[in-house]
């Protein structure tokens, strides 16, 4: 674990400065696969700006709302330079939604688009979990296992670690699937299926799950039907009806 | 293709199904196998470890006497540029909600300073907040602080609700974060 580089008097958020280096990664994986599919790189590396910045300000805004007392009387502080106040499920509504709505405008093909987009996220995750090794967060439950490590108190599964894990795998998965084949949205849809399923079992060693009715995990409950759905989107693709590259 | 289709798709979703709620159901975890708070550590959702220590006018403060309360517990040193430019916000947060039920506990990383240099400090920026002086690096080192500043949020349970490592906190993340704690007091 290291939350902080301490580089002379600069203290360096390390799982901030690995996120952004896998929006960086991402982006250019992104590109190169959306060249790979006969799409346009740039329109790409565009629609990823678009939600970024529409992700970060309506973050941003979608914070605001919840404290509209405290910006009305310190407006500037809209534009802090802080994570801190920011509504991170706001801003991922925003991203996607603008990302969508500036991909219709420039007509770009959905299934393409996405399937583009495929491997750029696969390495995205690969950097949260080394950005979750870092700063310690999404660790694991209490455990006696020999490969046990000793974080916030108490030997715990190394989760991060087996998360790490995961995405690598993802990620090469997704790396070995032919460029728009068996059928456009198939790399898409894969990646999600993959993602859930490693989710559906990982967090089952988690420390800080999200509880529901005090006994189900809820991050489990969601993977489980995020996988379901994408299965069901992929069956939905294989029909000939479907209007696959639309 | 890829077994999605037909009579064989549905089977695999079923199995998926199946499979996947009986994982579910057979690693719900055990009492206290997530994060209960119970464990003091120095992060989101863990007990708030525990300080007692001499401030700077002699008395004691033990932040366990502070539950109860919203409690922003600052570590910073005179010496450090971003710990000088947030305490006016600090300063200004304990002047407008100390009547609230929020207690901002300066705690001054005195392994690392000086407690001369720590009362100069107090004095320059006309501190009115307890300012504790840790001079073993005891609680430096059971909060596990890396940077300075840092500044923990701790809500009327005693858990650490927020951890900023760094600085100068902008004053609306101090204003935001404790209203949201506030709120939830009741």
């Amino acid at each position: 674990m290291l939350p902080v580089l301490q580089i002379g008097p600069a203290a360096i958020q390390l799982p901030g400065l690995l996120l952004i280096a896998g929006v960086w990664l991402g982006s250019l994986l992104a590109e190169r696969q959306a060249r790979r599919l006969g799409l346009s790189g740039d329109g790409i590396e565009r629609l990823i700006l678009v939600a970024l910045v529409a992700g970060v300000l309506g973050a941003r805004l979608g914070y605001a709302v919840r404290f509209l007392e405290v910006y009305a009387r310190d407006p500037l502080a809209l534009l802090a330079l802080t994570p801190v106040t920011l509504a991170p499920e706001v801003g991922v509504a925003i991203g996607l939604i603008a990302a969508w709505v500036y991909g219709q405008r420039r007509r770009m093909p959905f299934w393409l688009t996405v399937d583009a987009m495929a491997p750029g996220v696969a390495a995205f995750a690969v950097c949260l979990a080394l950005a979750h090794l870092a700063s310690g967060d999404a660790f694991g439950a209490p455990t006696g296992v020999p490969w046990a490590i000793v974080l916030w108190g108490m030997p715990r599964h190394p989760s991060q670690i087996y998360e790490l894990l995961a995405a690598l795998v993802v990620l090469v998965l997704v790396l070995r699937l032919h460029p728009g084949a068996p059928f456009p949205g198939f790399a898409f849809g894969a990646l999600v299926a993959f993602s859930a399923a490693a989710r559906l079992v990982l967090d089952a060693f988690r420390g800080d799950s999200v509880m529901w009715f005090g006994t189900l995990r809820a991050a489990q409950v969601i993977s489980l039907a995020i996988l379901l759905g994408s299965l069901a989107v992929l069956r939905r693709l294989t029909q000939p009806s479907a209007d696959a590259g639309s | 293709m890829y077994g999605l289709s037909g009579a064989r798709g549905r089977l695999l979703m079923a199995a998926v199904f199946v499979l996947g709620s009986a994982w579910i159901l057979a690693t719900r975890p055990a009492e206290g196998g997530v994060t209960s708070g119970a464990i003091p550590s120095p992060r989101e959702g863990f007990a708030a470890p525990e300080v007692d220590l001499e401030r700077l006018n002699g008395d004691r403060v033990r932040l366990s006497d502070l539950r109860g309360q919203v409690v922003v517990l600052n570590v910073w040193a005179s010496w450090c540029p971003p710990c000088r430019a947030e305490m006016p916000a600090l300063q200004a947060l304990h002047e407008h909600r100390a009547g609230q039920g929020v207690v901002v506990l300066g705690v001054n990383s005195t392994v690392q300073d000086s407690e001369q240099a720590a009362r100069d400090f107090a004095s320059e920026y006309g501190l009115t907040f307890p300012i504790a002086l840790d001079r073993d690096g005891e609680a430096t080192r059971l909060y596990q602080v890396r940077a300075l500043p840092s500044t923990f949020f701790i809500d009327q349970q005693g858990i650490i609700r927020r951890v900023v490592v760094g600085g100068p906190l902008n004053p609306s993340v101090l204003e935001t974060t404790v209203l949201d704690l506030l709120g939830e007091g009741g």
